[in-house]
């Protein structure tokens, strides 16, 4: 308690803008690690305060994304020996632009959708939200294989940040299986990137157009 | 104690399978472990199970069904896949399709896979918490991708790819429908029921409308996209004609119906708060859109696995007009969902027979009565049994859907579902009974390819039943299929 949650927030949006904005996929794989720890801390702001549980929570969490993904997914781009920008369909300046338009769209969501209760910060829904656009967004429109494995992880970034004043709803058992399906589906991912770079001497999702009817 | 031997068997066989290393013991304790489970699934049957963990697993209708469904499959796939995993080669092979070479990934990574599959279906059907469900639904995600990824072969690394990038941004979706529960059952001060089924349903008019519907959005796109209506259905005919045969059957024919429960549990606690009809208008919508997608995707289909694939779309489609429709309807979904289960199981059983007898998945195959006598005869009464004709057990469903509809006044709905039911049964009638007549091309022609036992056992005994179903509907199981219904607004 008494720990200020909007500084947070404030980093997450910007760090969501650097994303949209960057070429290269290590500077991805660093951000994401950033918004990981953001989001760890995020946790600890929660309505049921600074209880054992939810620091040891939080902590997982941020290490997880922090430190755990970030090396996995380093791994994988570095066995892929490809190209290491991140191919966009929608070049950079259109992104960050699209992202304006996303964040205005999230604040005027989180207006319309009013939380029966009070929240540590009228931002954190907006955040969250714009969090899950921007991932959305980075799937839909980075061709590389890699960059898409970012964006689901942004995306989940933004889902599990709307969750947190919620924490107190679900055992903490379930918590962690959240965070273990999350880390499975990363891991997976991980070594899929890896084949599909043996396989296609790329890992530029835009050529897997093969299967079609 | 019943219900965590239910998970713990699979998954324990599943850890197990991934250490051996003998391939006759792995492919031993894989139908041991099935007939296991099956086994404890019917004594679930005789008892039902008392809940554990305060509530948050338990064995309600809707759950026993899906999870019987699953069960039964499995213990069939797994008959078929030691013949299969027998005639599969460790070395590298020739792409019969391209031409370029691939390795098969270990056996012991498939088997073991499809074992933890199961033990994460298990737990989906068991879940009376919405994010437990959510954890479960996303564990069958990532216990089933490697089991597309058999063949490392660039089709089924793309198909893979689809299928977990998919399925996993739209399961995301249903976490925050998820959370919206959450918010839907808050008070003012944060406090209210937990996200148990229970806990939900009887706090019912007490939830806010407004956010419950929101969730209910998010809950069908997400567990929508799992369980294949259109229009994101996008992955699944590439995931379930690229992976091997014995997994697409268990993909088409147990995994649609766990996500089908996500869906169910939605609408359970959505018609809890007295907004069933906001729920049904959108089933109905998103079902009689699946139906004609799958129609014209069907119509000219060159890849028969592919056929298979979209049918499961119709299928599914099939499933959530039921739901929507309401009233008797609902019936009938539930007793669609077993006949599906049991006729496109065989299918794809089969269609794994017909690809390694001519191997080409092409439309373009013929004579496969001559060249496959038993397969032959099977696939055509496979085809009678999807398509919904009687006596098949698909038949019953199919009407009792339609005399839903009827029943329920909406005759524009009810003449569109047969028009498109007659689409498909014609396009996939002419396919398949084609691909069985006429005379096969080049070495076929002049010998027999042989048909062992396990090969034809499991879909022969799949298709025996969808018979037997149009024939008689046992006591026992019309009680469950009239829980389930009940549980989500049948009468």
């Amino acid at each position: 308690m008494g720990i200020s949650i909007d500084p947070f927030l404030v980093a997450l949006i910007l760090v969501n803008f650097m994303l949209l904005g960057s070429s290269r996929l290590l500077a991805y794989i660093r951000f994401v690690a950033v918004q990981g720890v953001l989001l760890g801390l995020l946790t600890l702001t929660a309505p049921e305060g600074l209880t054992v549980p939810a620091v040891a929570m939080a902590a997982g969490s941020a290490v997880l994304k922090g430190v755990v993904f970030p090396l996995l997914l380093r791994k994988a781009l570095g066995g892929a020996g490809v190209r290491r920008e991140v191919q966009p369909f929608v070049g950079f300046t259109p992104s960050v632009l699209v992202g304006m338009g996303a964040l205005a769209v999230s604040v005027w969501l989180g207006t319309r959708l009013a939380l029966p209760f009070p929240l540590v910060s009228p931002l954190l829904v907006p955040v969250a939200f714009f969090t899950m656009l921007t991932g959305l967004f980075l799937i839909v429109s980075r061709k590389t294989a890699l960059a898409q494995v970012l964006g689901y992880l942004v995306l989940e970034n933004g889902v599990y940040a709307f969750g947190v004043p919620l924490a107190s709803k679900a055992p903490l058992l379930v918590e962690l299986g959240v965070l273990l399906d999350v880390f499975v589906a990363v891991f997976i991912m991980g070594i899929m990137v890896y084949n599909i770079s043996r396989e296609f001497d790329h890992i530029d999702a835009a050529q897997l157009s093969e299967l079609r009817d | 104690m019943l219900l965590l031997a239910l998970l713990l068997l699979p998954a324990i066989a599943g850890l197990a399978s991934f250490a051996i290393r003998a391939d006759g013991v792995r492919r031993g304790l894989l139908v041991l472990a099935a007939a296991s489970h099956a086994a404890l699934v019917a004594a679930a049957w005789v008892g039902r199970p008392a809940p554990v963990w305060g509530g948050r697993l338990a064995l309600d209708a809707p759950g026993l069904l899906v999870l019987s469904l699953a069960s039964l499959l499995f213990l069939a796939t797994a008959s078929y896949t030691v013949e299969y995993l027998r005639r599969e080669h460790h070395e590298p092979v020739q792409d019969f399709e391209e031409g370029d070479v691939f390795t098969n990934q270990p056996e012991a990574v498939f088997t073991g896979c499809l074992l933890l599959f199961l033990a994460t279906m298990t737990l989906v059907t068991e879940s009376q918490h919405l994010s437990l469900l959510w954890v479960a639904v996303e564990a069958t995600t990532l216990a089933s991708a490697p089991l597309i990824a058999f063949h490392r072969h660039h089709r089924s690394l793309e198909a893979t790819w689809k299928y977990l990038l998919i399925c996993s941004v739209g399961i995301a979706l249903a976490l925050l429908g998820t959370f919206f529960v959450g918010v839907a059952a808050s008070g003012a001060s944060g406090e209210g029921p937990s996200l148990l089924l229970a806990d939900l349903i009887a706090a019912g008019p007490q939830l806010h409308a407004r956010w419950m519907r929101a969730a209910f959005v998010l809950f069908l796109v997400g567990y929508g996209t799992k369980m294949g209506l259109a229009p994101m259905h996008t992955w699944l005919p590439d995931a379930h004609a690229e992976a091997p045969s014995a997994a697409s059957a268990l993909l088409s024919g147990a995994l649609l119906n766990c996500a089908f429960l996500g869906i169910l549990r939605s609408q359970q606690v959505l018609a809890a708060t007295g907004q069933a009809e906001f729920g049904r208008g959108l089933l109905v919508l998103l079902g009689l859109l699946s139906m004609a997608f799958a129609a014209v995707f069907v119509l000219g289909q060159s890849d028969y696995k592919r056929m298979l694939a979209y049918s499961s779309v119709e299928h599914m489609g099939i499933l959530a007009l039921g739901v929507g429709l309401g009233g008797g309807a609902v019936f009938g979904a539930m007793l669609h969902a077993v006949n599906h289960t049991l006729a496109k199981g065989g299918l794809f059983l089969l269609s794994g027979n017909v690809l390694r007898a001519f191997r080409t998945k092409s439309t373009a195959v013929r004579g496969l009565a001559r060249v496959l006598p038993v397969t032959g005869v099977l696939w055509v009464a496979g085809m009678l049994a999807i398509t919904g004709w009687p006596p098949f057990g698909t038949f019953m469903s199919e009407f009792t859907i339609l005399r839903g509809a009827l029943d329920g006044g909406r005759f524009w709905i009810a003449a569109l579902y047969l028009v498109l039911l007659a689409a498909v049964f014609l396009a996939m009638g002419r396919i398949m009974l084609s691909m069985a007549q006429g005379q096969p091309e080049g070495a076929l022609a002049r010998h027999r390819v042989p048909e062992p036992l396990l090969s034809v056992a499991a879909p022969a005994a799949l298709l025996l039943l969808s018979l037997l179903l149009g024939l008689v509907l046992p006591g026992p199981l019309r009680e469950v299929l009239e829980a389930a219904a009940r549980a989500v607004g049948g009468p």
